[in-house]
This record gives C-alpha cells, structure tokens and sequence, in this order.
C-alpha cells in the first residue's frame, strides 16, 4: 500500500488498520471535554463538549484553522491547560482510568506513561543547558523510580535507535542537533514509557518538507512497534492524509466532522470541511488558490447558532438560530450541521 | 572559549581601567581645590606654624608630589602607578601610602562583603524564583512575593532602621564599632564571638538591603522561563514539580542572573562600604567617610580607583566563568 | 463556492467593556503598579500640601526648638539644628523629586537622543556609542560621583549641581535600551516600506519609530528617576549633598554625625528614612508594572 506523492497531488491511503480496529475496544473516550478562557474583555470557550474515542493503534488526524482549539484539545486531555484557561467538564478515559478524576499526583504518572504529549519540538523543547542524555534518564527515573541507571540508560539508547538516531546524541546539547533531530528526541522521549495514547502536536511545523516526511514515518514506525493510538495535530492536510487512518476536523472550539480519511477526501459532509479539501492544490485546479471566504470568528463573540453560518455557501435559515449537535451518520461517520438533520443514525453525544 | 574571546575580554578590562583612571585625574585638576592648600591652611589654623612657612611647605611638597610638572608627565606617571596599585600618599595620614591604608582595612570588608553578597544573592533568586513559579504552593509564593517590597529599602536605610530596631529599641544587637569598648583585640573565643557579633546587624542590612533587587529582576526572568517550551515539555515528561523547578526552570533562569551579578557588582561594593561606615566598621568604608570630612584627596581617589579596578577584574572574571554555566557560550 | 461576507449584526452581539473599566480591571489585577501609583499620589499630595500650609522657613536651621520628639506641635518632631522636621520633609520632598526629574528626564534625554543616532546611523557612529557606553557601565557610578561632588567647592554644590552630577554619569543605561529597541524596530517592515516610498531619515524617526517607542521611553524613565533619586541620596548620605538644604539624605547624614540614635533623637534619622522607603518602593512598584504592561509574556500569568 504505497503513499504516492506527485507534484502536490494526495492520494489519501486506505487505512490499514481500520479492519482489524474496528473490532477492538477503544484506548482512548473523550467525552463532552469543555473548556473556557476567563479574560478580561470576557469568556471564550476555546472547547465546546468534544467526544471522540480512538482504538489502539488506529491514527486520528486534528485539522482546523489557527485557534480551532486543536491545541487547546491536546493540552487538556494532558491536563495542562493554565490560567486564565480552566477544563470545565468532561472525561478523558484511557483503558479503563478516567485521566481527569485523577489526583494531581496521579495525572503526573500516567503523563508519558498512560499517554504522551510531543511537542513542535524543532525549535525550543529542549532544555539548552541539559545533555539530551540527562533529559531522556529523568523523565523514566521519576515514573520508575526503582529501576537501576543501567537500565534506564539502555532504555534510553534503545528509544534513540528507534528514531533512527545514533546513541552519541545521548551525550550531546540540544543546539548541537538540527531541527529534524531535535524533532526526533522528542518523539523517543514520547514513546520512553510504551503510552497508549501518544499526541503529536504540529510535530512538523518549522522544518524543510524532506525533514517533514522522515519525522512523519519515523511517528509511523514507533507508533507500529508499540501500538499506540496516535492523535496527530496539524494543518498540512496533504501531509496528514498519507499518514492517518481518521481526520478530525474544529472549527470554533467544536468537532465538526470525523470521517476515514478516504471519506474525507472524496466526500467531505460538512461545508467546512468541503472548503477544506477544496482549497488543497490538486492537478484539476493547478495554480488556483481557493481559500475560505470569510475570519475565523473570534471566540469571544461567536455567531449565534452554528458559529460556521457567516461563511458557509450552504446556509440555511435555521443555523443562524439552532446550534447543530454532533450526528452519527450511517457509515459511522460524525458530523455537526443541520444539513443532515433526519439522516442520522442517533446523536452523536455517546 | 576561545583564545580571541579571552584577549577581548582583557583588552576591554584594560580600556575600562584605563577610562576610570582617566576621569579620576582629571576631574580634580578641572576643580579650583587645591587640596594641599586646604590641608595645611587646617593645619595652620590649629596651630603649628605661620603663615609664611606655609607656602614653602606646599611648594616643596608640590614639588616632591610631581604636582610642578607640566599636566601630560603628570598623567603618564600617574597611570604608571596606578598599573603599581600606587596610589601616593594619604594626606591626612601622610607619610602613609594610601595603599598602606587599604591593605589595613581591606580585610574588614572583604569578610562582609563576601558572606553578605553570597547570600542576598541566594536568598534573592531563590524568594524570586519561587515567586514566578506558578506550580508552587500557594502560601510560598505568597511569603516570598513580598520580598519584592525591599527594592525600595536600600542598604543604607535598612542599616538606620536595624540599628534602630533591633540595636537602639531591643538592645539584641551592638549599635555599631568592631568590637565592644574596652575589649582589645585578642584571638579569643570570646573576642571572636564579640566581633561576629558587631558583624551581624550590617551583614542583615546588607542581605536585607540588596535581596530585593535579586527577587524583582529573578522574577522577571522566572516569568519569561516558565512560559518557554522545555519548561512546559518537562511537564509533560511527568516531572515531578521539584525536578522541573530545578532543572528547567532555576538553572536557565539563573544564567542571565550570572551576568547581572557581574553588572551589579559595582552598586553591591558601593553599598557595602557606605553602610560600613554607618556602623564605624573599619573597613574600606569607614575610610572613605573618613577621607570625605577631612578632605584627605589622595584617599578618596585611591580608594575610589581600587574599587573601580577590583569591580572590573571581578567582572571579567565572571565573564570567564560564565561558559562553564552554559554550554552554549561553550562551544561558540 | 461564492464568498459571503460577515453581516455585522451577528458581530455586534456582545457588547465589549468600556476602555476605563478595562483599565480599572487591569489595574485590579497588576495590583504592584496600582499601589505604586497610589503611594506617589500620597506623597506628591502631602508635598503639594505642605508647601502651601506649612512654613518652609522652618525647614532650615536654627528656626525651632532644639530636639523635640515628635508631637502636636511638630509632628515629625525637630532635630538637634532647630530644624522642624515636618517642614524639612516637605522641602526635602519637593527638592527630591526636583533632583529626580530633572536628572532622570535629562539621562533619559540624552538617552534617547543618542540611542536613536546609534541605532539609526548604524557605522562607527554606533560602534563608539557602544564602546563608549560598555566602557564606562562597569566603573561604579556612585564612586565617580563621590569623586566629582568631592572636588567641588562646598558653596557650588546645590540642587541643580547634585542633578547634574548625577546625569554625568546615568545615560549609559537608557542609550543601550533605546538603541537596542530602535535596532529590532528598524527591521520592521513598516520602517522599510516608509524608507522605499522616500520618507526622509527625520520624518521616519519622528512620524513612525519614535511613537512606537513611548513606551519603553516612559519605563526608562521611571527607571531613570529611580536611579537618580537613589545617587543623590547615598550622596548626601555620605555628606556631599548641598549641606544647608534639608534633602532626606542629608537629614539622614546630620542625624548620623550627630548620633541621633545613640542619643535617643531616633525620629530624626528615621522619618526621613520612611520618607525615603515610599519613595522608592511606589518607583520600583511603578517600574515593575510598567514592565508587567509592555511585555505581554509577563502579562500572561495569572
């Protein structure tokens, strides 16, 4: 199953776990997840009841435009939204363990243990005064405190290897590595402990398009070897397409669809989404660039109902009043938009 | 570090030397003052000899002090000294070098200095380190926040206000001298312990004095470093709260700190003499009151210099430190 | 897909807090420069005051009783020259803030001034500025100072001098800001796009980069005062203040040679001292916020 990529065309793959998954009992539930920013020029809920679940080893793409809430999703299924920002409700359960009933103390263990966050780490993830070596060994030392250096230190250089680096960067700096290497310590530091969820947040933002690709199967190869579910944070839906086996798409703090990606491509269902695929370069529409009329709203001051229906070419009268809820639509697909009112199976908030 | 960074650094303490020196000559010879006159006017008025003698006094001592040769010889010399550590003789006290005068109470304040910079420094970015640190209990920051408050009570003050206090209303502490009266200078147990004794109310306005500063500028660091990316990833990591504070955010927090010490350094010895002086302490300070009422020239300038020149080899010797600190600077 | 544009109306649904209330809120919030603020308003109200209430004759030798602690009569009590000390803290307030101002605006002048040619020219214009200034930041200024007021002539040393003296020496500090701020801003495209449609060096200093700068010039003012007020007084402090006015320094230094506490006349150095305290400490806050305002990363916590 080859990923092709000419001259800028996706050919999204089938995904390859999608049989063998569908059995399986999911590793990850969101459930309703909220969360609000308290500023001073007022309220701005950044996440608006998301649910999602993911099996084990199945990859989930998040796209949305700046301020989405992409990122905000991955700090707070971390817990690590700060002030002025607070998780207002809702569970994020991994295996068994709801991640937000847990004591602080608690939350720090199953960090990189239960699941891992990787960081945009080209420029600044580092620690510049620490040897890469000493930032690998304490972050195992403080969830396996018992476990002897020897074999911490194997540990560490076995994570190296498996991101293709050579066990000397153990002993060097961070500013002595480039930016896809400084990249990949971060991905073997995510995967240090085997967590079952692993979140990659814009893992490839700031490097060169031959780095990105090398950092997106080097993501591909470990995620294989430990059968982590994979949530994949980023922009580039060309690049994401040949890696995921779902696409998750925000808008305004909300999940508007999620579809395989092979539905996504060749059938978008929300007008969001459509906009989406339709402003990716392909060969039919060479050299033209559509974007999406319209700002990304401001979350402060959202538009009433559906806050998509300022910019959307299907609107119709009732989106400026209702706000559309989560559907599952036949297939298993999500979709929040009063376009498929009455196709759904049943709403989407499981 | 390489061998141009290092003959930079040199270079540049000479010019700083070199600068210092400069303004120190010639600022006095731009004045009308003529310190000699005014010295031997006072001694004339108190009594000693006449009028007439006087002006054959100054001339002959002009003459011996170089003060009849043309400006350019005089400036060549005297920077000639200066590279000696001469820095002629005390007025007041002549025939004693003001370096003599120095070497006497240099001890004094050195002790103080040392014990009392080190641990304003500690305490100082340790308060403000916790102070920005929003992971830390709350009732921590809510002690160490406060320190802040000392920036408006410099040294000087705090010393009035300890003396008054603790020594003058509590009677815990000596007002001020070396050691009590009547005691003389023994190596005794009891001797040391008086005069550590003397040594704490200006080693507290000394911390006390100059903490403030350290957690106002370590906080300010503190803010910008716990919003940084590695301090966030180390919490991701799993970290425990402790580890971070330490690793990740004290040690980067810490390094620009290094540099402002060395900055800082002029201000913190300039502090400690003045209070040194409060507390009649004889050290460096004292003697510089000293020099100051009794318009003892040579004294105020030689110290003035020694000062100046201790402050720049200090710093410079931080800047040849600092790459053991952060292997950044290493390596470039 | 055909474009729509966003109708206002939905825009303007929520209403957005007033500007004053925004600044009140902020105010609440960076508690630091609003206690400042309120601590300089008190001392420049109790100033204000005092010199239109109190006789300021009084605030000089030889005008009231000798040593009375502190009562009705003379709530600051009078020290050991006949000087009331109520009125000498009103004198020495305003000479202060005389001293403060002047000293800081002139640095802050001189700083300005230089920094932008530095930063602007670029060359061996710049490359002398900064030697210049590097040299001369490690040399304790306070020393220099020393040495400067000391060959003075005891009748030439007044206010104006002590502020004089002063500056001579605390340029340095906002030079290297402002050259470092003018460096960052040159890069901007706005300056770029001013130099390609011809705007001359002048026009683009005064119409577009120096507005931009108000702010830090206004921290480095603050800050300016603050370094100002502080070498005046440890000058005074050590006795080379203009001896006859009563600036807080020199009460402190008259009360010291005298022995105040020793003898027991413990207002006479203290007042001035928490005079003194006020001033600086609502200096620092005010500085402290002002920080807090400009960099926004420091505006982000809490």
């Amino acid at each position: 199953m080859n990923v092709t990529l000419v001259q800028g065309v996706v050919q999204p793959r089938v995904p390859i776990h999608s049989v063998g998954a569908m059995a399986a009992e999911p590793i990850l539930r969101v459930r309703n997840l909220e969360v609000t920013y308290y500023t001073d020029s007022g309220r701005a809920k950044a996440l608006d009841n998301v649910s999602f679940t993911l099996k084990a080893g199945e990859k989930l793409g998040m796209v949305g435009e700046s301020g989405s809430g992409k990122s905000t999703l991955a700090l707070a299924m971390m817990r690590m939204i700060k002030p002025p920002g607070r998780i207002e409700g809702g569970q994020v359960i991994v295996g068994d363990t709801d991640l937000m009933s847990l004591d602080q103390e608690g939350m720090r263990k199953a960090r990189l243990s239960r699941i891992a966050y990787i960081p945009q780490g080209a420029m600044n993830s580092l620690n510049p005064v620490m040897k890469i070596g000493a930032q690998m060994m304490d972050a195992v030392k403080s969830h396996l405190p018992d476990e002897a250096r020897p074999a911490i230190e194997a540990r560490c250089k076995r994570a190296l290897q498996s991101v293709d680096l050579d066990a000397s960067v153990f002993k060097m700096f961070a500013h002595e590595l480039s930016g896809g290497m400084k990249q990949r310590v971060c991905i073997a530091i995510g995967i240090l402990l085997d967590p079952d969820v692993i979140i990659a947040d814009e893992p490839t933002s700031a490097l060169d398009v031959v780095t990105q690709r090398q950092v997106m199967e080097t993501i591909d190869n470990v995620q294989k070897a430990i059968n982590a579910a994979v949530i994949l944070i980023g922009h580039d839906m060309g690049l994401m397409a040949q890696f995921v086996d779902r696409v998750a798409v925000m808008y305004a703090g909300r999940l508007v669809e999620m579809s395989t990606v092979r539905e996504m491509f060749t059938d978008p269902k929300h007008p969001y989404s459509r906009a989406l695929i339709s402003s990716l370069p392909s060969l039919d529409n060479k050299g033209v660039f559509q974007g999406i009329p319209g700002l990304a709203p401001s979350l402060l001051r959202l538009p009433s109902g559906c806050a998509f229906h300022p910019r959307c070419a299907s609107v119709m009268p009732t989106c400026s009043t209702i706000r559309p809820e989560a559907q599952i639509l036949p297939g298993g697909r999500s979709v929040t938009c009063h376009l498929y009112d009455g196709e759904a199976l049943h709403e989407g908030r499981t | 570090m390489t061998l141009k960074f290092v003959i930079k650094r040199l270079v540049f303490l000479v010019l700083v030397i070199w600068a210092a020196s400069t303004i120190v000559f010639f600022i006095p010879r731009l004045s009308s003052r003529n310190a000699l006159r005014e010295r031997f006017g006072e001694l004339a008025r108190t009594g000693g000899f006449s009028p007439g003698d006087m002006e054959k006094i100054i001339a002959s001592m002009q003459q011996q002090f170089g003060l009849d040769r043309p400006l350019l010889e005089q400036y060549w010399q005297y920077l000639h000294n200066i590279v000696r550590l001469d820095f002629g003789y005390s007025l007041y006290r002549y025939p004693s070098t003001v370096s003599d005068l120095i070497a006497q109470s240099l001890p004094w304040t050195i002790g103080l200095l040392l014990v009392s910079t080190i641990l304003s420094f500690l305490i100082g970015n340790l308060l403000g380190g916790i102070s920005a640190w929003p992971r830390a209990p709350k009732w921590m920051r809510a002690v160490a926040t406060p320190f802040i408050l000392l920036t408006g009570v410099p040294p000087v003050i705090m010393a009035i206000l300890l003396i008054f206090f603790i020594g003058f209303k509590l009677k815990w502490l000596p007002l001020g001298g070396a050691y009590s009266v009547g005691q003389v200078p023994n190596l005794s147990w009891g001797f040391a312990l008086d005069m550590l004794r003397h040594q704490i109310l200006p080693a507290l306005s000394l911390i006390f004095g100059s903490v403030g500063g350290w957690v106002l500028s370590m906080r300010g660091m503190g803010i910008t470093i716990q919003g940084e990316d590695y301090v966030n990833f180390a919490e991701h990591k799993g970290l425990t709260g402790g580890r971070i504070f330490r690793d990740y955010y004290m040690r980067n927090a810490l390094l620009p700190q290094v540099t402002g010490f060395a900055l800082a350094l002029g201000t913190v010895v300039t502090s400690a003499i003045i209070v040194e002086g409060l507390f009649g302490l004889p050290g460096i300070g004292t003697m510089l009151n000293l020099a100051i009422r009794s318009n003892d020239f040579p004294t105020i300038y030689g110290i003035v210099l020694f000062i100046t020149i201790t402050v720049a080899v200090l710093m410079t010797i931080v800047e040849f430190l600092y790459p053991l600190l952060d292997p950044r600077v290493r390596q470039s | 897909m055909s474009a729509i544009a966003l109708p206002p109306s939905t825009q303007a649904s929520i209403e957005r807090p007033g500007s004053l209330v925004l600044l009140l809120r902020y105010l609440r919030r960076n508690k630091g420069l609003a206690i400042g603020l309120l601590i300089l308003l008190a001392l420049v109200a109790f100033t204000v005051i005092g010199l239109l209430t109190v006789n300021t004759k009084n605030a000089y030798p030889l005008s009231v009783a000798l040593k009375k602690p502190p009562s009705w009569k003379y709530p600051f009590g009078t020290d050991f020259f006949g000087r009331d000390l109520l009125a000498a803290m009103v004198v020495g307030m305003w000479q202060t803030a005389f001293i403060g101002v002047l000293a800081g605006g002139l640095g802050t002048f001189i700083g300005v001034v230089l920094g932008f040619i530095s930063a602007y020219f670029g060359g061996w214009i710049d490359g002398t500025i900064r030697t210049i200034c590097q040299v001369l930041a490690p040399i304790p200024v306070l020393l220099i100072q020393v040495v400067i007021a000391g060959s003075l002539d005891k009748r030439d040393v007044t206010i104006v001098t002590m502020a004089m003296i002063v500056v001579l020496l605390a340029w340095m500090g906002p030079t290297l800001v402002i050259r470092a701020q003018v460096l960052t801003m040159k890069e901007r495209q706005f300056v770029s796009v001013a130099k390609l449609s011809g705007v001359s060096d002048l026009g683009i200093i005064f119409k577009e980069i120096l507005p931009c700068l108000l702010p830090f010039i206004a921290a480095a003012f603050v800050a300016q005062v603050f370094v100002a007020v502080f070498a005046a007084f440890y000058l005074a402090v050590l006795g080379l203040g203009p001896l006859r006015e009563p600036l807080l320094g020199n009460i402190i230094w008259a009360a010291q040679s005298q022995g105040a506490i020793f003898n027991g006349w413990w207002w006479w150095p203290i007042i001035p001292s928490v005079g003194m305290i006020l001033i600086l400490g609502s200096l620092a806050l005010i500085n402290m916020g002002l920080d807090e305002l400009a960099n926004p990363r420091v505006r982000r916590t809490e």
